[in-house]
């Protein structure tokens, strides 16, 4: 029971801009902890507020929402009401008892690699501090 | 015996052949491409990333590389040669020297047994001798085909290679065999070579000292299958280098190396080759040795600025000398001529950006093809300003590096405006029609069967993530019937087992383990559709670039993040379901908006296709920037003259339809059926067109400088357009001292791009200024010398000489200022290389303004739903490979409204919008995004929450029957009216609720550890 905490994330990445990201990391082999778990939508518009209550139901300590930059839509403004939805849902949290740090919306460029391995990097090591997630709702 | 009739003949297949082999392809005709190589792919193939995006550069060539290859309407001939073309247009006979390679193309599986089994060692050509390969070799490992070859000229005879060979594939009594086809029409794209200076003087070392490359073996040392893995390496000890020095212009920009042209592309892959190797070591010291710092394209400014502020020296200089020391690093000794300074520093590895020379192939290519080159060996155009695509016999068309340096985006717009002008000799042609796709199984009521294919893409991801454990992971999932390893799953070769594999066992889902499938899925998708499996029924898990990438330090964490990553994409193809591809039939006719050089011509092209046009300009006349200029380089001719030409090609052609003091006024529909308004002005006359495809050539203005350099303040002092303007009319009047102010508001901290063309303008321009005005002298104040184009350094040496304007360079810290003094213009500025200031006196100031695209831009970017930048000018789809696309389908773009060019590029850019516009036209059909919306009438409660969601219009509430209704062809697929549906109505084809949420409940739970 020595093993220090290893948070677990699930990351919800708009397909143009913040999957890019991740994709350009990679191709750049720009390094960061292997604590994310990725799925793929098309924009992060299309994240609904309840996939990100599933995803700490199902075990994850943290969950980042990522997409275009604002003005960088590929379908023009789904980020905004991508913004919109989860400043309010991140209030939400507190009503929950969840640390809102546990939940991150972030703007990430296709070219961003770089970028999106430090957000990842600096996601876990919060979380790391927060410690495990423990759900007392049913 | 009759020849095999084809309609058009693509030489060369780099992503200039690849492009205008499927331009052309794409249109229904027939097309065979000849490749002197073993694999398509070309310079790009070897490349590690691309400025200024630094997209992996493999990553965008290879799906094009599959693409052709697979297309139906393209037979491509790799090993092999033109050796004589007689005839003419619209009848080529064509003579085509096969060459064996020994192996049995339809029997190689690309194993590599026989490599493994040959006993000869020799240098890779590919990795730019850096590393070895075998007698028997694939050039790459996504060689496509990616079929084996003996290298006679190495190979011993031994038979080795034949006895490992399963298939038995190999004989070596194969010989090359010549073959006579027809075509109509040929698109030359040979593409370029870069100088190894051992031929010349072993220039810097080259050849002698171990530890100096040229950069495009450094390319091979950066790139990820390079001969070092990607880790960047000196030669002689195979230690990581901590300083590394480029020399820009090795054999470039000079006379005595025999290339004075410059080479274009150097200062830029320099650029980019130096930040990645910061970015990927930041302790290595990057030191760029340049002339001028030519980074004139589209963001390369910012590009430039980006490597400098992460760390990348510049030093203006070109070197004297470079020794080695006992330790086989290299000494330098240099002036830095913006200090004047002389200094000596010593680097570990050494890179010469060497220059851009042409294959030597041409020159035995242009004899057969009946067709010249210059002097150096590109070929030539029938006319360097008004045909510059043309090559000089009819019906033979030139695009990419074969007629000179080029970079990626110039070389795919020169391949789409050759296969749109090759296209034209075949349009009275039938046209291959629509292939019909193979039938699909109906897999509705089958429980998931799926097939787990993964790969270990070389060492990429095999060398940091245990490929079997994963395979082997999968295996044990309930819903996995099938699990493979393979060691490249995009090669031809493995998507051959997939297909069997799918087929052999029943397989309804198939997830393929590799890379992204932003790159890839396409590629997959169509194998499944192959053995009729709906492309919805395909996934993919992200474990080279989301895993063995970036964790490479530890393989442990590394696989079980790649298992979770493969469950996760396992539980999700549970749910997925066939997308259907629907069509829609497309309206004829295209719309040009803007009747300038690049919209007129792209009009034409189309008119001569047999395609109606409408082609519509603002002003009461046509012409945009030839209206207002005076004469054009290279060649001097007026611009009125080339005005009156292009005008009359339009007029004289009833397919084009011409509305001038028209503006667009709304915009409706999508790609296949666009409802156009036209508004004649004052309400007056608007007219309703519908057009399937839509062009953009709205062009550039020049800034208003107004308050800055005095501008306003006098008429003395103007811009270049006004000097042209003053130049055609003979107004110039007798200016004794002109002082030509370059980068007026650009290159600064407000506009930090360059406009590109304005060195070339200002050039041209001190040349015809001197021959107005004989005794005039010229003052010409830089900041860095970036003439671009073909013929245009030569053009810059000749005005030096002819005018011997005095040359001052200047920096952004201090530029220029303009002031009045009693009547007289003083210019004062601090000239860096003299580094000292000076005072000039001005009878004419002449402002190189920055240049942005049109005003109207934020207005139909809008109506259009595309993107533009900050400068006006918009985006293209892709920086790279889609540079007259944009991402709405239907819509394409030219000339200066992409970023200012030269009238050559600007017709080669037109005649390519017109040939990328086409293609839906003469298809008839296009194909709708799969991935809609749907709504479920019985939960819809009507609330209509979700259209204001839709930017894209696609969502109405049927007020009727109180339900939303989605018109599935405007919808792009987003998804967001779904998240914001409160009843659970909608869903979103592909990325249903469903399909996410079987992903994130499996992301952590059930994980192996």
């Amino acid at each position: 029971m020595s093993e220090p905490f290893e948070p677990k994330i699930v990351g919800l990445l708009c397909s143009w801009c913040a999957y890019a990201g991740a994709d350009t990391a990679g191709v750049s082999r720009v390094q960061y902890p292997p604590n994310l778990r990725i799925v793929r939508v098309m924009c992060s518009g299309r994240v609904d507020p309840l996939f990100v209550a599933r995803a700490f139901e199902h075990g994850a300590d943290g969950v980042l929402v990522a997409g275009c930059h604002p003005g960088d839509c590929h379908y023009l403004s789904g980020n905004n009401y991508a913004e919109e939805r989860f400043a309010k849902f991140a209030q939400l949290l507190d009503f929950f008892g969840l640390d809102q740090r546990r939940f991150k919306l972030a703007w990430v460029s296709g070219s961003e690699g770089a970028r999106f391995a430090a957000l990842v990097a600096e996601m876990t090591e919060e979380l790391r501090a927060l410690g495990p997630l423990e759900l007392k709702v049913q | 015996m009759e020849a095999h009739a084809y309609d058009a003949l693509v030489i060369g297949a780099g992503i200039s052949g690849m492009q205008a082999a499927l331009d052309l392809a794409e249109k229904g005709y027939q097309v065979l491409v000849v490749e002197r190589q073993a694999s398509i792919g070309g310079t790009m193939a070897k490349l590690d990333k691309t400025f200024p995006t630094n997209d992996c550069a493999i990553c965008i060539t290879a799906p094009k590389m599959v693409e052709l290859a697979r297309h139906p309407n393209i037979t491509l001939l790799t090993s092999a040669q033109v050796e004589r073309v007689a005839g003419s247009v619209g009848h080529f006979e064509v003579t085509i020297w096969r060459q064996t390679t020994y192996v049995d193309p339809e029997k190689c599986t690309g194993c590599g047994d026989c490599a493994r089994a040959c006993p000869v060692e020799v240098a890779d050509t590919f990795n730019g001798r850096l590393s070895q390969r075998k007698a028997i070799y694939l050039q790459f490992p996504q060689a496509v085909p990616a079929v084996y070859t003996i290298d006679y000229a190495q190979c011993t005879g031994c038979g080795a290679c034949d006895r490992a060979c399963g298939p038995g594939a190999i004989s070596f009594l194969r010989r090359s065999q010549p073959l006579t086809v027809t075509v109509g029409s040929i698109v030359v794209a040979t593409g370029f070579e870069v100088l190894e200076p051992t031929e010349l003087r072993r220039e810097y070392g080259y050849g002698r000292f171990a530890n100096v490359l040229t950069a495009l073996q450094y390319e091979r040392l950066m790139a990820a299958s390079g001969p070092t893995d990607g880790h960047v390496t000196r030669p002689s000890d195979g230690q990581a280098p901590r300083s590394i020095a480029w020399i820009q212009c090795v054999g470039s920009r000079s006379t005595q190396g025999g290339h004075p042209y410059c080479s274009k592309i150097c200062c830029m892959y320099a650029t980019k080759e130096a930040l990645i190797t910061r970015e990927h070591a930041p302790d290595t010291a990057t030191t760029i040795f340049y002339m001028d710092l030519r980074a004139y394209g589209k963001d390369f400014q910012q590009y430039y600025q980006r490597a400098a502020s992460h760390g990348v020296r510049y030093v203006r200089s070109r070197p004297a000398s470079v020794s080695e020391n006992a330790d086989q690093s290299l000494l330098l000794e240099y002036e830095d001529t913006l200090t004047g300074e002389v200094a000596s520093a010593t680097f570990d590895l050494l890179v010469l950006s060497t220059a851009v020379v042409p294959p030597p192939e041409n020159r035995r290519l242009a004899q057969a093809l009946g067709i010249a080159v210059d002097e150096h060996g590109f070929f030539v155009a029938r006319d360097a300003l008004r045909a510059p695509l043309h090559a000089t016999r009819e019906g033979i068309f030139l695009a990419g590096g074969a007629q000179g340096p080029n970079d990626i985006p110039d070389c795919v717009a020169q391949a789409s405006g050759a296969a749109g002008l090759a296209a034209l000799p075949l349009s009275q042609r039938q046209r291959t029609a629509e292939p019909v796709p193979p039938a699909e199984r109906d897999v509705a009521a089958e429980a998931p069967r799926t097939g787990v294919f993964v790969c270990s893409c070389g060492k990429n991801i095999g060398g940091f993530v245990d490929v079997e454990a994963v395979t082997a992971s999968a295996r044990a999932l309930p819903e996995v019937a099938f699990a493979e390893a393979c060691m490249f799953a995009c090669s031809e070769d493995a998507q051959r087992k997939i297909r069997g594999a799918i087929e052999a066992n029943g397989l309804n889902r198939v997830v393929v383990a590799a890379c992204s499938p932003i790159t890839h899925g396409p590629v997959f998708q169509q194998t499944c559709a192959e053995v009729g499996l709906n492309a919805g029924l395909f996934e993919m898990a992200n474990i080279r670039n989301q895993c063995s990438w970036v964790h490479s330090s530890e393989p442990g964490p590394a696989t079980t993040k790649a298992a979770d990553l493969v469950r996760m994409a396992v539980a999700r193809a549970s749910y997925v379901k066939s997308l259907p591809v629907q069509t829609i039939e497309v309206t004829p006719g295209c719309l040009v908006i803007g009747g300038g050089t690049a919209g007129m011509t792209a009009a034409i092209t189309l008119a001569e296709m047999g395609i109606a046009t409408y082609l519509v300009e603002r002003e009461t006349v046509l012409g945009g920037k030839l209206n207002l200029l005076g004469k054009l380089a290279p060649n001097d001719l007026p611009a009125r003259a080339f005005r009156e030409q292009l005008v009359h090609e339009v007029q004289r052609r009833p397919l084009i339809k011409v509305f001038t003091g028209t503006e667009v006024g709304a915009l409706a529909g999508h790609v296949g059926n666009f409802e156009v308004t036209l508004d004649g002005g004052l309400g007056e006359t608007v007219t309703q067109v519908q057009v399937g495809t839509i062009i953009v050539a709205t062009g550039f203005r020049e800034v208003d400088l107004r308050g800055r350099y005095g501008y306003g303040d006098d008429p003395r002092i103007i811009t270049q357009l006004e000097l042209e303007r003053r130049l055609r009319d003979g107004t110039l009047g007798k200016p004794r001292s002109v002082v030509m102010i370059n980068c007026a508001g650009s290159l600064d901290a407000e506009n930090p791009s360059c406009c590109r063309i304005g060195c070339s303008v200002a050039v041209k321009n001190a040349r015809l200024v001197h021959q107005a005005a004989p005794g005039s002298q010229v003052f010409l104040l830089y900041q860095d010398l970036r003439v671009y184009g073909k013929g245009q350094e030569e053009a810059f040496t000749q005005m030096l000489a002819e005018v011997a304007p005095q040359r001052i360079r200047y920096d952004a810290e201090r530029p220029p200022r303009v002031s009045l003094e009693h009547g007289r213009i003083m210019v004062t500025v601090y000239d860096t290389l003299l580094r000292d200031e000076l005072e000039v006196e001005a009878d004419l100031v002449v402002l190189t303004a920055a240049l942005r695209g049109d005003g109207e831009t934020p207005r139909l970017k809008q109506m259009l739903k595309v993107g533009a930048n900050a400068q006006d000018f918009y985006h293209e789809a892709h920086a790279k490979i889609r540079p007259l696309d944009f991402t709405t389908e239907g819509i394409y773009l030219c000339g200066g409204d992409h970023y200012p060019r030269s009238i050559p590029d600007t017709l080669a850019q037109a005649a390519g919008a017109a040939s990328r516009a086409a293609i839906p036209l003469l298809r008839g059909r296009v194909k709708v995004e799969p991935i809609v919306a749907e709504v479920e009438a019985a939960r819809c409660s009507g609330c209509g929450l979700c259209v204001p969601h839709c930017p894209y219009g696609a969502m109405r509430l049927d007020a009727e029957r109180g339900v939303l209704v989605i018109e599935e062809v405007l919808c792009k697929g987003c998804g967001t009216c779904v998240a914001a549906c409160p009843s659970g109505a909608l869903q979103q084809r592909g990325f249903a609720d469903a399909q996410v949420l079987a992903m994130i409940e499996t992301a952590w739970e059930g994980a192996l550890v």
